[in-house]
């Protein structure tokens, strides 16, 4: 039996299959947030030290995971779109970095609103938090280095050579910030230090890593179609499809 | 028709002396470079579609066409600079994409741009171009080949000072060096020159060809050069 | 080969001699910025030869990426940039030039000047000697990871802003491991780790940077 692999590497094929998948994410992805922020916010026990403002890493640890593994998965597209010139994979890539950005974002929030009960402070140079940002800044740049360029293929390479640049440099600046860190802020506790897990603490989390991860795919699956449209907005089934929503609006 | 210069500035002594490099072997019959089925699009608009053609040695070959029709990006595209949409350049049977310093160190590309930096004079700025570029640039020949296209005595002004025309001269004086390099592909070489300076490349291009090397070319000047085999292909700016 | 690369760096000093006024506003660029830490945190000697190796460390940073659109910006408008690409030597290479003689012009300079500058924050000796090492080591390194930002921004509307946004994240661990060479040198511990690590960094730029910027070129210039 063989597997045509390249079946859904045009627009045009993948469009209705990204919009079942997305369907389907999204609905597991309700589920298993559901089920984890229940768990997590009344099934967990309290904890021992932090009392329970520890409930909001159950959003913050599983986001901050989201972050960096939709990196890498945005360059792997990217990578892949270089290497072999494929339109879609550009558009995957372009697709992840929004989604990416906004787990980065959410990850700081939920860090200050951590810090904040824990630390007395907003913000604090823990070693995470600070990759997190820069994590962030670099989101940002492969969105701002996008939208400046006109051309869509300019783009969708350049932005790939970034990611590419950029996923060898995480852990370096990972290693070094958390080298920073310690180097500066001595033996004090670290917000990613958790001694013992409770088995419903770990189970919690894992859920609603799986939840963010069936959301992100979700997310990026509609936003592939919405950029397939846009860019393929001159061919026929572009058209055909546009038509037919419109019938269905009016 | 030399231009009336005078000698001004110092020649600079910071440029490398060239005098070990060994000579361009001029290769007998080039290989020949082919386009297959090549498509280009720009922006929204398809440029060509399914454009073929094949450049032998001793051939000539003038790209015309409307502005906008794709001539300059149709060169870039012969050059491996652009890539095209769907096709492909080879060179004796190898895409240029994956031959790259081998297919360039054969060929000669003149932009709409002229190449040439402010600061540096004409004799400076030729032999940069001439070393990036592989061929031999040493500073008599140099002398000898901005003499020929009418620029005796501008050799050691800064491009800056120089016209429009006396620049493009500048640009173009690379092609009475370039005799090693069997292609060559110019945009618009005869834009801001005048008559005597046309006679001199049309010349220039001429003599290439019988030589043996290939030349392809854009122009809105309806030049008058002997080759043997001539060819015309017109880009009407608007495919289906 | 070796002959093409020798020309593109001495074409590159030759310019900037010819218009050292590039040259000189990064220094004095450098000088003004160092100068702009006391008036904004004070001036009393302790708290500045703590922060001195930061602040020396984060201006030549800034002075550094103001410099990188000088790069490649001039050669691209002018049409000389498509004849490197089109050259018989490969670009990888005629970029590693390029940086190098870029280095040479805005980043010496940098180093040069550090120690006069330390001065005016009661820096103690003994540290000059690792801070200006620090400096010559990490100053290569942020012109290698600059000259990548300055290929993908090349030509674009607003490239200098979109430049620092792009390398900027980039530059974050050899600021951190240069300045903390210094740091580590006051504490004691001494800074010959940090350098290796430096040294290490450039050897890594200096092996990818040049080619990663050459395909960053031929993407921006199709």
């Amino acid at each position: 039996m063989s597997v045509n692999w390249f079946k859904y590497s045009s627009p045009q094929t993948f469009f209705p299959l990204a919009g079942r998948l997305a369907l389907g994410f999204g609905a597991l992805a309700l589920v298993a947030c559901a089920i984890g922020l229940y768990l997590g916010f009344f099934v967990a026990p309290t904890d021992a030290q932090q009392g329970e403002s520890y409930r909001i890493i159950f959003i913050h640890v599983p986001a901050a995971w989201m972050s960096m593994f939709l990196y890498v998965v945005m360059a792997f597209w990217a990578g892949l779109g270089l290497a072999f010139n494929t339109r879609l994979s550009g558009m995957m890539a372009s697709a992840i970095a929004p989604t990416g950005a906004l787990f980065t974002f959410i990850a700081l929030w939920t860090g200050s609103f951590w810090g904040k009960p824990t630390w007395g402070t907003w913000w604090v140079w823990d070693a995470r938090l600070t990759s997190e940002l820069i994590l962030l800044f670099l989101y940002f740049g492969f969105m701002a280095l996008q939208a400046a360029i006109d051309d869509p293929r300019r783009a969708d390479k350049a932005g790939a050579l970034l990611a590419l640049v950029g996923v060898v440099n995480v852990p370096i600046i990972y290693f070094s910030v958390k080298w920073w860190n310690t180097l500066h802020q001595g033996a004090s506790v670290s917000l990613t230090k958790s001694p013992t897990m409770a088995t419903t603490m770990l189970t919690a989390m894992l859920i609603m890593t799986f939840g963010f991860w069936f959301y992100g795919i979700a997310a990026v699956l509609l936003r592939a179609r919405c950029i397939m449209l846009e860019r393929e907005r001159g061919s026929d089934w572009a058209a055909q499809y546009a038509r037919g929503y419109a019938r269905t609006a009016a | 028709m030399p231009s009336a210069c005078s000698p001004r500035s110092r020649r600079s002594s910071l440029l490398p002396r060239r005098s070990s490099a060994p000579p361009v072997e001029k290769t007998p019959g080039i290989p020949s470079l082919e386009a297959v089925d090549l498509r280009c699009v720009r922006g929204e608009r398809t440029l060509f579609e399914s454009l073929s053609f094949a450049l032998k040695g001793g051939e000539l070959l003038r790209i015309g066409g409307p502005n906008g029709s794709g001539k300059t990006s149709l060169l870039r595209i012969a050059c491996g600079l652009l890539e095209p949409d769907r096709g492909e350049v080879r060179w004796g049977g190898e895409s240029v994409r994956r031959l790259k310093e081998e297919f360039w160190a054969r060929l000669l590309y003149l932009g709409h741009a002229n190449a040439l930096k402010d600061d540096l004079t004409a004799a400076e700025n030729l032999e940069v171009a001439c070393t990036l570029a592989g061929l031999v640039a040493d500073g008599g020949r140099v002398g000898e080949a901005l003499r020929s296209l009418g620029l005796a005595g501008c050799e050691n002004l800064p491009a800056r000072v120089l016209s429009q025309g006396q620049r493009r001269r500048v640009a173009l004086a690379r092609l009475a060096l370039g005799g090693g390099t069997p292609l060559w592909v110019l945009d618009e070489p005869f834009t801001a020159l005048d008559a005597a300076a046309i006679e001199c490349v049309q010349d220039l291009i001429g003599g290439h060809v019988s030589r043996g090397g290939g030349v392809i070319y854009t122009t809105h000047y309806e030049a008058s050069i002997g080759a043997a085999v001539s060819r015309r292909i017109d880009l009407t700016g608007s495919a289906t | 080969m070796i002959a093409a690369l020798r020309c593109v760096i001495f074409r590159d000093l030759l310019l900037a001699a010819r218009r050292n006024s590039d040259v000189l506003t990064v220094m004095l660029f450098f000088v003004i910025v160092v100068s702009l830490f006391p008036l904004g945190i004070g001036p009393e000697p302790k708290l500045l030869r703590t922060v001195a190796p930061g602040v020396l460390w984060v201006a030549a940073l800034l002075a550094s990426m103001l410099a990188l659109n000088r790069m490649f910006a001039a050669d691209h408008a002018d049409g000389t940039l498509e004849q490197m690409m089109l050259g018989a030597t490969p670009l990888g290479l005629v970029v590693a030039a390029k940086v190098f003689a870029h280095w040479l012009v805005t980043g010496l300079p940098l180093v040069l000047i550090s120690p006069v500058l330390a001065i005016q924050f009661d820096l103690p000796r003994e540290l000059f000697g690792v801070l200006v090492l620090s400096l010559a080591l990490g100053t290569p390194v942020l012109s290698l990871i600059g000259a990548i930002g300055a290929a993908l921004t090349l030509g674009l509307r607003g490239a200098g802003a979109l430049l620092s946004l792009l390398v900027l994240p980039l530059y974050v661990p050899v600021l951190i491991i240069g300045a903390g060479a210094a740091d580590a040198a006051a504490s004691g511990l001494g800074g010959n780790a940090q350098l290796l690590l430096l040294g290490a960094m450039l050897i890594f730029a200096g092996a990818f940077a040049p080619w990663a910027a050459a395909a960053a070129l031929r993407i921006s210039v199709e």
